[in-house]
């Protein structure tokens, strides 16, 4: 499948009041492909929220180039770009700009010239995307955080985007919030082929995903499919990520001395595995 | 206890209602409930942040009406320290040392005194020595938010209000908190109450839980009661904690029961393995 967003060689530092610089990322490469599904996940400090901002442009990169359909991402065509780019941030109540639901998801319309007749059919259909119709004229802070989200995310859609970039935005969810929201995101995806890059702490977000890249120290530390990153175990936790909780009972049990066949991911097949190999008589 | 926002007024907004529970000295209480549950408003009545409307709180032994004033009050914030949610929002001194001791000093404690606390504090919390004389700014996330908890545990509280401490963290940073303050629950004799979304740490730190829904505390009691009820939690828009649930889903299959609920993923393993053994292991 075709490239939509690469980075080749990508290095970038911060400067600190004392002139010091610290290396946030190193020499990261990677690719994403039309329609995947990308998680991005590190420990606080791995450098997966600086990748999140040189993507969209938010920094420039020191070496190395950020790279959206194939063309290096510049200050001369970084707005162009963008225009292609939805981004959900973490925190819902920091990103609402309108008074009502409607003029939330207008304001990039608006900002980008769209004629108002073509702006209330794609807010409409945003809001309908998200499961959010029948709220055009609610207050944002009225909503639920979840809500707000799927509001956020409605407002990046309207753009139409290829690609949508999710910075931690379940993060400060909670856990009915975090599941609507990545409902919304795997409903998405099979209607639209949208491309998703998440960077996120929720394991179960992650075993969604098509392709995962951890972060470690500023660099790629692996990179994989959800399966096989997870089966790396301990050395992840190394990396400060949690294993999910299938594969976390799956190594208690082996502790105590109950053999198992396989590392297990869903809880389903887990629990299979003890009917079928030990309770089955 | 009641309580309304703007009380009286065509603004009125109840918030809480009637409300009876009771919180031991030295237990450790989970608050839980979604969103909008009122869990947040319940906590800052603890401290006397808000007063009830109708009713009373009693907070050792002072006793919190809507006349209470000022100094009542005072005394009941000395004894009740407040972790609020990113709590390193409230950073602003120079140092971390000063920004440590600024509860302290405010409370009337010697300065030498709060200085040693300080420094004391920021070895318990794992903080290298020398971030003491560093602006909290130059730190990173995670160290910021130690600083902040050292900030409330320096002038000593007898109670601890954790309201979503661990949002925002990434799993070892929330692991690492959680068990600072199960040790200093512990160590300290505290008594701990945590508002928290995560099941998981409700049913593997509290000895009593309570579920607030609207406004209401709608259940209340021990873990093994409050959270084994699928039924009930989901009534309350709240799941079974994973190591339960997987529970439930296990004894389905397999037509066993467990003796207990597996309240943690450890307590889950060491059962099912017993339950192995007695059954006779596979040929």
């Amino acid at each position: 499948m075709r490239e939509v967003l690469s980075l080749d060689g990508v290095s970038f530092a911060y400067e600190t009041e004392e002139d010091v610089f610290v290396q946030a990322v190193q020499d990261v490469s990677f690719t994403v492909r039309d329609g995947e599904w990308v998680s991005i996940v590190g420990h606080n400090g791995s450098g997966k929220s600086t990748l999140a901002k040189l993507m969209i442009g938010l920094l420039f990169p020191a070496t190395g180039s950020v790279n959206v359909f194939l063309d290096p991402l510049t200050e001369d065509n970084l707005w162009v770009v963008r225009s292609q780019l939805g981004v959900v941030f973490q925190n819902p109540d920091n990103q609402f700009v309108g008074a009502t639901v409607q003029d939330d998801v207008a304001f990039a319309l608006e900002n980008n010239g769209v004629s108002y007749e073509d702006m209330q059919i794609r807010v409409k259909e945003a809001l309908s995307d998200v499961g959010m119709s029948g709220y055009h004229n609610h207050e944002p802070h009225h909503l639920s955080g979840g809500q707000k989200q799927r509001v956020a995310i409605a407002g990046a859609l309207a753009m139409n985007p290829k690609i949508l970039i999710l910075d931690e935005a379940t993060s400060m969810l909670d856990p009915q919030g975090r599941s609507e929201v990545i409902e919304l995101i795997t409903t998405l995806r099979s209607t639209t082929g949208l491309t998703v890059i998440s960077i996120t702490h929720d394991l179960e977000e992650v075993l969604l995903a098509d392709r995962v890249f951890v972060m470690n120290q500023g660099k790629l530390a692996a990179s994989g499919t959800p399966t096989s990153i997870f089966e790396q175990g301990t050395k992840l936790q190394e990396h400060g990520l949690d294993l999910p909780f299938a594969l976390r009972l799956s190594q208690l049990l082996r502790h105590t001395g109950m053999p198992l066949v396989g590392d297990h991911m869903s809880e389903k097949e887990l629990v299979n595995e003890l009917w079928t190999s030990h309770f089955n008589k | 206890m009641n309580f309304a926002y703007a009380p009286n007024t065509p603004f009125e907004k109840k918030a809480l209602h009637d409300i009876n529970a009771s919180i031991k000295s030295g237990s450790y209480t989970a608050v839980i409930g979604h969103t909008g549950s009122g869990k947040s408003t319940l906590l800052l009545h603890l401290n006397g942040l808000l007063k009830p409307t109708e009713g009373t709180v009693q907070v050792g032994d002072t006793l919190i009406t809507s006349e209470t004033k000022g100094k009542a009050l005072r005394n009941v914030r000395r004894n009740v320290g407040i972790v609020f949610q990113f709590p390193e929002h409230q950073l602003f001194e120079e140092t971390v040392e000063k920004d440590i001791m600024f509860g302290p000093l405010n409370f009337g404690i010697p300065e030498e005194e709060a200085r040693a606390r300080a420094h004391e504090l920021i070895e318990m919390l794992g903080l290298p020595k020398e971030v003491a004389k560093k602006s909290p700014f130059e730190l990173s996330g995670g160290q910021m938010r130690r600083v902040a908890i050292a900030g409330v545990l320096a002038f000593n509280p007898s109670v601890l209000i954790l309201d979503e401490p661990t949002a925002g963290l990434d799993p070892q940073g929330r692991r690492e908190i959680m068990e600072l303050f199960e040790r200093f629950h512990k160590e300290e004799g505290l008594t701990t109450v945590l508002v928290t979304h995560s099941m998981e740490d409700a049913a593997r730190y509290a000895e009593h839980v309570i579920v607030m829904h609207e406004g209401h505390a709608v259940l209340d009691g021990p873990p093994e009661e409050v959270l084994t009820d699928a039924e009930q939690l989901a009534m309350y828009r709240l799941e079974l904690p994973r190591s339960v649930r997987f529970q439930r889903d296990f004894e389905r299959l397999v037509h066993h029961k467990l003796p207990k609920p597996a309240l943690t993923e450890e307590q889950l393993a060491v059962m099912i393995a017993e339950l192995a053994k007695e059954m006779g292991e596979p040929k």
